[in-house]
């Protein structure tokens, strides 16, 4: 039952040679057995049973239905815990539910839990969660990325077939790409905010995590949408990759950006980054040299307006109507105070203070306003590059997968740098994916393909033909050392 | 004794009267139970987000064309960051860059002599919830109030003295009542204000250091605490010390200003767009269809009261400057005919039963119903005016008809001139000395006798005819 493909257990379950119901019994064996991963901050045991039980699979189902899916902790579920990773929310029940998790709950899918996560999001290693460290199913001791590391270490160790990310500045597809999985970001405003916590908000885009283009482009059609309770939600109907994935985009034009210096990357990375270009040839594409002048700034520009943005969004939680109180607190001052202080971890307060910096008297127009200039410069550069490329291609993040404690413990900003190739699509709101393209030091590392607004289905359609004709998305972890 | 002047800007906030609130679906009804008008993103639930009531944004634009101001067709929403346990998210939603209305200006009237005050701006906001300490342990939280629309309109610093101020106040509270903005309704603080005072000596350019004071909620507290806050503030200077710029609210019981503590007001907001909001665009056909739709102002009612239904100047000018005595007015004349009758009710025996109970017409009993009949009433002569008086005051208490209350009390004018007639015999036998001294040239008791007659009728008798009869009686 273990690494099945969505794919996969719909034929199962079309077929009958085995039932939802069994099929959610024997993924909770396999989530128990694994708890040294602590890849779930919460189970849903007993309500995916019941569904399951009701549930009936033919061939005219949704393909989700009865598929057991994994919910990053930061999409509100009615009724049950909604942590964020953090010790603020830690006792938080949602009194209603996310567009995410309800649009993927009427597809037939089965939610079996709460998945861990840097504290708010905040973090690409999943080490700032309250929750303790989440290992990659490749190697114990070893970051399974962030901040979405629950969820692509629940699907990297086979447990369930498919998760839900977030990704504000490369949530998803660096946990991807370290833990040998694919995992896109869509354009901004296709998927409803409702009912996500925010971390920040012109930034942060749910999708999905999965074995292949394939899946993820089944979980992305559920996921999408307009909704009018989010109004940076675009009005546009559902996207319809699924059935694209069959569409022949020929002659496809992929642009290698010259400001990612891809010859400053170690030998093997590089080795491995052209051959996948070779293999992108192979299908028909050509390669191009592009400029993207201004995208050297998208970290520190990233930096100021991610925290800017989180300092205000984080105010809610202040002691006063839900999450973390203080029972040191005397006086209204020292309820906030002490509240906030013991309820977010450092990286969440770091953010918060940078946050309150930049958006400070004085200094506002030297950081926030500067940062939202550079923003537009940025997203200018792509506007032009996409005039020239279909698809943008890059490393998606700098290193393979690295150990516990070994990256940021002195300088946060070291860790800061993981973002460095995934971070502009956040800036310049466009859909992105990241997808297995080999091993280094036995570890996996992803591609990322970038694409101009709305071309979910130009990237998953490329994506699913590369995974056609390679064997990294079929490569199942070794569980070193467990 | 030296000569000073002062300047004065207001910022009002406006309750602007949307069904529900200005980024939630919420009713904005008001005095329900606490916490019972809240939903969701009202109370800033994790993962909530806000979504724009447009009719807010028509209401502003409403009062935005009344003052002849630009309209921002693409405004923003910022946010205003500060902790209170009353602002659930830890932030305002207001406008900072880009509002809704930018400039306008606003007539006022003082003695005769008219005068323009300039307005700077016109931006929505959502209002705070309410900290309740009363009857709690501790402090409790309403936040029914939370997310209400209002309208924040900031004049330029161009009003000279308090009197100034409450006229602009109520230059403002009768266009947004009249564009059905606001129920302009104070008492439930539809409308308060903030009043950014200093002081100079005549001939200065420079403007002194001001202070702002906050929330006041009534026209007679405007004028108080402005003219307080002048005069502290220029004893302050005559004692050779200099003024504070700082946050005061007015004290209505000891009437007085005092500072608030500064933790009560935060320094640093951190303003910045809201990226929840995209920006709000208003097309031109939205524009116009308000225009549309444009109610007809006091100074239309006023002209047109008199030309069309012909009663006096003063009565026009005080029904037309009054939206809920013009809509009264205006609903009665549906049912009756004689304007003239109805405005010299209005605005005498109805009008001082308001007074006397400080209210507004549409908080009394009274209805449009009750006081065209009445009005039929007497111009039918079934009652005379006397007796209108003492209906209308028993429809002020019981909400009952005119009729009823006529024919239940055997109200109804004698016009029986034969009945009228006895009565007058009666009473001219029963005072032989007043008719001889009439005769004698006495002509100021023809009232005593008329005054009689009304006494013996209970104020029944027709005038005319027992004017009439009684002159008849007398003269031969």
């Amino acid at each position: 039952m273990q690494f099945k493909t969505i794919k996969e257990i719909n034929a199962g379950l079309v077929s009958k040679k085995f039932s939802a119901e069994e099929f959610i019994k024997d993924t909770f064996d396999l989530i128990n057995k694994n708890k040294v991963l602590n890849c779930f901050i919460s189970l849903n045991e007993e309500n995916a049973l019941a569904k399951a039980k009701k549930i009936k699979v033919s061939k005219d189902s949704h393909l989700l239905s009865g598929i057991p899916i994994a919910q990053k902790d930061l999409f509100c579920t009615k009724g049950t815990k909604t942590t964020c990773g953090s010790k603020m929310l830690e006792n938080f029940n949602p009194p209603y539910s996310s567009k995410v998790v309800d649009a993927l709950d009427a597809a037939g899918s089965i939610c079996v839990g709460k998945t861990n996560m840097d504290e708010f999001a905040m973090g690409s290693s999943n080490e700032t969660s309250f929750f303790g460290n989440v290992h990659n199913p490749w190697k114990k001791g070893f970051v399974p990325g962030g901040s979405s590391g629950g969820a692509a270490c629940s699907v990297a160790a086979g447990l369930v077939p498919a998760a839900t990310g977030t990704d504000t500045g490369g949530s998803i597809r660096q946990p991807a790409a370290l833990c040998g999985l694919t995992g896109i970001k869509p354009t901004y405003g296709r998927i409803s905010r409702w009912g996500m916590i925010a971390f920040a908000s012109s930034l942060d885009q749910a999708g999905p995590i999965c074995r292949t283009a394939e899946d993820c482009s089944i979980l992305l059609d559920a996921m999408s949408g307009y909704d009018s309770r989010d109004t940076t939600s675009l009005n546009l109907d559902s996207t319809n990759t699924f059935a694209d994935l069959n569409k022949p985009y020929e002659n496809l034009r992929i642009g290698v950006v010259d400001e990612f210096n891809i010859d400053a990357l170690n030998r093997e990375s590089q080795k491995l980054f052209n051959e996948s270009l070779k293999v992108f040839e192979s299908l028909g594409a050509s390669i191009h040299n592009i400029s993207l002048p201004n995208i050297n700034q998208s970290v520190p520009t990233y930096y100021v307006i991610a925290p800017a943005e989180c300092s205000s969004n984080l105010s809610r939680y202040d002691g006063v109507k839900f999450g973390h109180r203080s029972l040191e607190a005397e006086d209204l001052e020292s309820l906030y105070i002490n509240s906030r202080s013991e309820g977010f971890g450092d990286e969440v307060k770091r953010r918060i203070l940078i946050g309150t910096y930049v958006l400070s008297a004085g200094y506002y127009d030297a950081y926030y306003k500067k940062a939202q200039q550079v923003r537009r410069l940025i997203k200018n550069d792509f506007e032009e590059a996409f005039k020239e490329v279909d698809l943008i291609v890059s490393p998606t993040s700098p290193s393979e997968a690295f150990g516990f404690g070994s990256k940021g413990t002195q300088d946060p900003t070291e860790l800061y740098l993981e973002d460095l190739y995934t971070i502009s699509s956040n800036l310049a709101g466009l859909p992105a994916l990241s997808m297995p393209h080999g091993f280094v030091n036995g570890l996996p590392v992803g591609i990322q393909l970038i694409g101009n607004y709305l071309e979910e289905s130009m990237i998953l359609n490329f994506a699913n033909r590369f995974q056609q004709s390679t064997d990294f998305h079929n490569a199942k972890p070794t569980f070193e050392g467990f | 004794m030296m000569s000073w002047e002062c300047v004065i800007g207001l910022e009002a906030h406006v309750q602007l009267s949307t069904e529900t609130k200005l980024f939630s679906r919420a009713s904005t009804s008001f005095g329900e139970e606490p916490n019972t008008n809240v939903n969701l993103v009202d109370c800033g639930l994790p993962g909530v987000l806000p979504t724009v009531n447009k009719n807010a944004f028509y209401k502003a634009i409403r009062f935005g064309l009344a003052v002849d101001a630009d309209i921002n067709q693409t405004s923003l929403f910022d946010r205003k960051n500060y902790f209170y346990p009353d602002l659930p998210k830890g932030y305002q939603i207001t406008q900072m860059e880009l509002p809704i209305v930018s400039g306008g200006k606003v007539e006022i009237e003082i003695e005769g002599a008219k005068k323009i005050i300039n307005l700077t701006r016109a931006h929505l906001e959502e209002d705070a919830g309410k900290s309740i300490h009363e009857g709690m342990d501790g402090t409790g939280v309403d936040l029914n109030r939370a997310g209400t629309p209002l309208l924040e309109i900031v004049s330029e610093p161009e009003i000279s003295s308090a009197k100034e101020a409450v006229a602009y106040m109520k230059a403002i509270h009768q266009i947004v009542t009249f564009l059905d903005v606001s129920d302009g309704n104070m008492s439930q603080g539809s409308l308060r204000c903030d009043a950014n005072v200093s002081v100079r000596k005549k001939g200065d350019e420079e403007l002194g250091t001001r202070t702002e004071i906050k929330n006041i909620n009534s026209f007679r507290f405007i004028e108080k605490a402005i003219n307080y806050e002048i005069e502290r503030q220029i004893d302050v200077i005559e004692s050779g010390e200099s003024v504070t710029q700082e946050t005061r609210l007015y004290d209505s019981i000891k009437n007085e200003t005092r500072p608030m503590r500064s933790k009560e007001f935060a320094n640093d907001y951190r303003y910045f767009p809201d990226p929840d909001l995209l920006p709000v665009m208003i097309s031109d056909a939205e524009i116009e269809e308000i225009k549309a739709t444009f109610p007809e102002m006091p100074k239309d009612k006023f002209v047109r009261y008199q030309s069309e239904f012909n009663i006096p100047e003063n009565d026009a000018q005080i029904i037309s400057s009054s939206k809920n005595l013009a809509t009264f007015f205006e609903e009665c004349m549906e049912n009756t005919k004689d304007a003239k009758l109805l405005s010299n009710i209005i605005i005498g025996d109805i009008s001082s039963l308001l007074n006397k109970e400080n209210i507004e017409i549409i908080d009394s009993k009274l209805s449009t119903k009750n006081v065209s009949e009445l009005v039929n009433l007497v111009t039918e002569g079934v009652i005379s005016g006397k007796i209108a008086k003492t209906v209308l005051e028993e429809t002020w208490d019981s909400g009952l008809s005119p009729i009823e209350i006529v024919e239940s009390s055997g109200l109804k004018q004698i016009d029986d001139d034969d009945e009228i007639e006895r009565i007058i015999d009666q009473i001219i036998s029963e005072h032989p000395d007043q008719v001889s001294a009439y005769k004698g040239g006495k002509d100021k008791l023809f009232g005593f006798f008329v005054g009689q007659i009304m006494k013996a009728t209970q104020g029944k008798a027709n005038p005319a005819s027992a004017n009439k009869i009684l002159k008849d009686k007398l003269d031969n």
